[in-house]
């Protein structure tokens, strides 16, 4: 930036550059910061407002979903699935070799310690954001017995790994906790 | 034959888009080197300031709509909403609506500075009536956006506003049927009215560039109101006029500021935080400030159709106005009985102004009745004869003698400045 000092040491001098140079870099300057600032607060008011992100959390109680089946809730406007696996579907996933995955990920690392009865994805196909279907016993649960996407085919197992193409990862997990046995808060 | 455009632009990109589409060469004709009277004052920054305003709330407005609920049940709530729960919503509102305000603050001193100076004689009579349009076009924009954040002024002054075309007979009622989609101001109505008041800001911006193309075909006028005669009675456009309109520009904004941030409410009426009710008019319905003189004239009237009939003339007289002032003089500054009358009518807008804000009883009717009289006076009677009678004073040789007290003077730096720059 121009030097102030340097602008102001010869007053009267009409033909002083650095002063102009200044002036204009001064002025310039200041209008770009208004101009974006008001330009942010116009962009910023299309980012979540507040009432939406009010909504970024939700108790589930457990307690009545069947062995064997899962719920499908709702979360920042996105399916949740809820699933209560038996003990061998457990046993299953726990056993599936990592070799075997596309998303290679352990189903210790994809449950909460002491709750791996209880598995929570995010229910969106990660091929092109389709609902796969598999939380009622009588949808179509893939080879694999998790879930299928009715759009292009994708398989996951019960862990929620994909393991057939095309979708390339496994579904995705969303923040949750154990709020007590039977009671999950996710977000 | 079609050809291409021959471009004095050095930099090769903006020479090739410039040959083809000379749009580069028309800004430099139009805002660079436009030759402009060189002795404006800061009366003539009102334009260029109510050009910014149309640009912010053109802004402000579709961000607004992004999350403005046209519908009855949702409409207040979702005002509410943006107030409250979206990222920076009460300033984005506040300055839209605000903003209506000042646009007409602006507009209003734009319109008295051609009244002044004359601007709308010959030849700008076209520009001036377009400008009548524009002024037309703003006031129903301006009716329709106070209607949907539906409180319960939106919803009265809607309600009155329409039931006007309900004075003229036999078809009235049948076009305030039609305005409303139905038999009340309702969902129908708002649904519109949220349309339109999308729409005619884009008619607006329309309309103005005519009134800005009819500009730079007549030449500004300027406040001694005689014609240019040489390039030494111009400056260019830039920088000289677009320093002294950025100048303009901070004082503007820091008054819209002070608005906003500190008197967001100080035009609005409280009744509006009231959600609309069908069922019960507020005690004291008044429209917005710069809707008074109008609604002074209208009351003044005890005879609807004539009451309505007046105030729409109060607005078209506008219109012939350049064939009711006889005098060939333009400027008020050489019209030394105009000059004061002028202020006489100034005085009756306020007034009726006042007029409008209080309840029409008492010694209220009587003003609004004597300002509507002067108004019409003022543009009827006073200006046809004031041409003929009046005695102006003798006008300047040429706008450089009256501004450097000689002849000619040297051109000023820049004025025959060619395309150089990039």
């Amino acid at each position: 930036m121009a030097d102030p000092s340097a602008a102001h040491a010869q007053p009267g001098h009409p033909a002083d550059p650095s002063k102009r140079d200044f002036l204009q870099l001064v002025a310039g300057a200041g209008a770009v910061i208004g101009a974006g600032a008001i330009a942010w607060s116009l962009v910023d008011s299309m980012n979540p407002s507040k009432d939406v992100l009010a909504l970024s959390s939700v108790e589930v109680d457990l307690a009545p979903i069947p062995e064997g089946q899962g719920i499908t809730v709702v979360w920042q406007g996105k399916p949740i699935f809820v699933r209560h696996r038996t003990t061998a579907e457990v046993k299953e996933a726990e056993d599936t070799p990592l070799s075997a995955l596309i998303d290679p990920q352990t189903d210790q690392a994809r449950v909460k310690a002491g709750h791996a009865i209880w598995i929570v994805v995010i229910g969106i196909c990660t091929h092109l954001g389709c609902v796969p279907l598999g939380n009622k016993p009588s949808d179509p649960r893939g080879e694999y017995g998790g879930w299928f996407c009715p759009c292009h085919g994708s398989q996951y197992d019960v862990s929620g790994r994909v393991r057939h193409g095309p979708a390339p990862l496994n579904l995705a997990l969303p923040p949750y906790a154990f709020e007590s046995d039977s009671k999950i808060k996710i977000g | 034959m079609a050809g291409l455009t021959k471009s004095d632009f050095k930099n090769p990109v903006v020479n090739w888009i410039d040959t083809r589409l000379p749009i580069f060469t028309m800004l430099q004709k139009e805002y660079g080197v436009f030759p402009t009277p060189r002795n404006f004052n800061y009366l003539w920054n009102f334009g260029a300031l109510a050009m910014v305003n149309l640009v912010i709330m053109i802004a402000t407005g579709i961000f607004l709509a992004m999350n403005y609920q046209p519908n009855t049940l949702l409409a207040f709530d979702s005002v509410q909403r943006i107030m409250r729960d979206v990222n920076f919503g009460w300033l984005i509102r506040y300055v839209h609506q605000n903003g209506a305000s000042m646009f007409f603050i602006v507009t209003y001193i734009h319109i008295f500075r051609g009244m002044y100076y004359g601007s709308y004689k010959a030849p700008r009579e076209l520009l001036w009536m377009l400008g009548v349009v524009i002024l037309l076009l703003m006031m129903a924009t301006a009716f329709m956006g106070y209607v949907l954040p539906w409180g319960q002024m939106s919803y009265w002054g809607a309600t009155v506003i329409t039931n006007l075309f309900s004075a003229f007979p036999w078809i009235g009622p049948k076009i305030v049927t039609l305005l409303w989609g139905g038999f009340a101001v309702d969902q129908p109505t708002l649904n519109r009215f949220f349309s339109l008041h999308y729409l005619l800001p884009f008619v607006l911006v329309g309309v103005i560039f005519l009134h800005i193309a009819a500009l730079h075909i007549t030449g500004s006028n300027n406040p001694l109101g005689i014609d240019v005669k040489t390039p030494q009675d111009t400056l260019p456009f830039h920088p000289y006029y677009t320093i002294k309109d950025s100048v303009g520009i901070c004082v503007y904004l820091i008054v819209f500021a002070i608005f906003v941030f500190f008197y967001p409410n100080m035009l609005g009426d409280p009744n509006n935080f009231i959600p609309a009710n069908p069922l019960q008019t507020p005690a004291d319905i008044v429209p917005e400030w710069y809707f008074l003189p109008y609604y002074a004239i209208l009351r003044s009237v005890p005879n609807k159709l004539l009451g309505v009939c007046l105030m729409f003339a109060s607005i078209l007289v506008l219109l012939v106005l350049p064939w009711l002032d006889t005098s060939r003089v333009r400027s008020a500054r050489f019209r030394p009985i105009y000059r004061q009358l002028i202020w006489l009518w100034v005085l009756a807008v306020v007034l009726l102004g006042v007029c409008g804000a209080n309840k029409p009883e008492g010694i209220w009717v009587v003003l609004s009745r004597v300002a509507t009289l002067y108004y019409f006076l003022h543009f009827l009677v006073i200006l046809p004869l004031l041409g003929k009678i009046e005695r102006p004073l003798p006008l300047p040789e040429s706008i450089s003698r009256a501004v450097t007290g000689k002849g000619g003077g040297p051109l000023p730096t820049g004025a025959a400045a060619t395309m150089e720059k990039p």
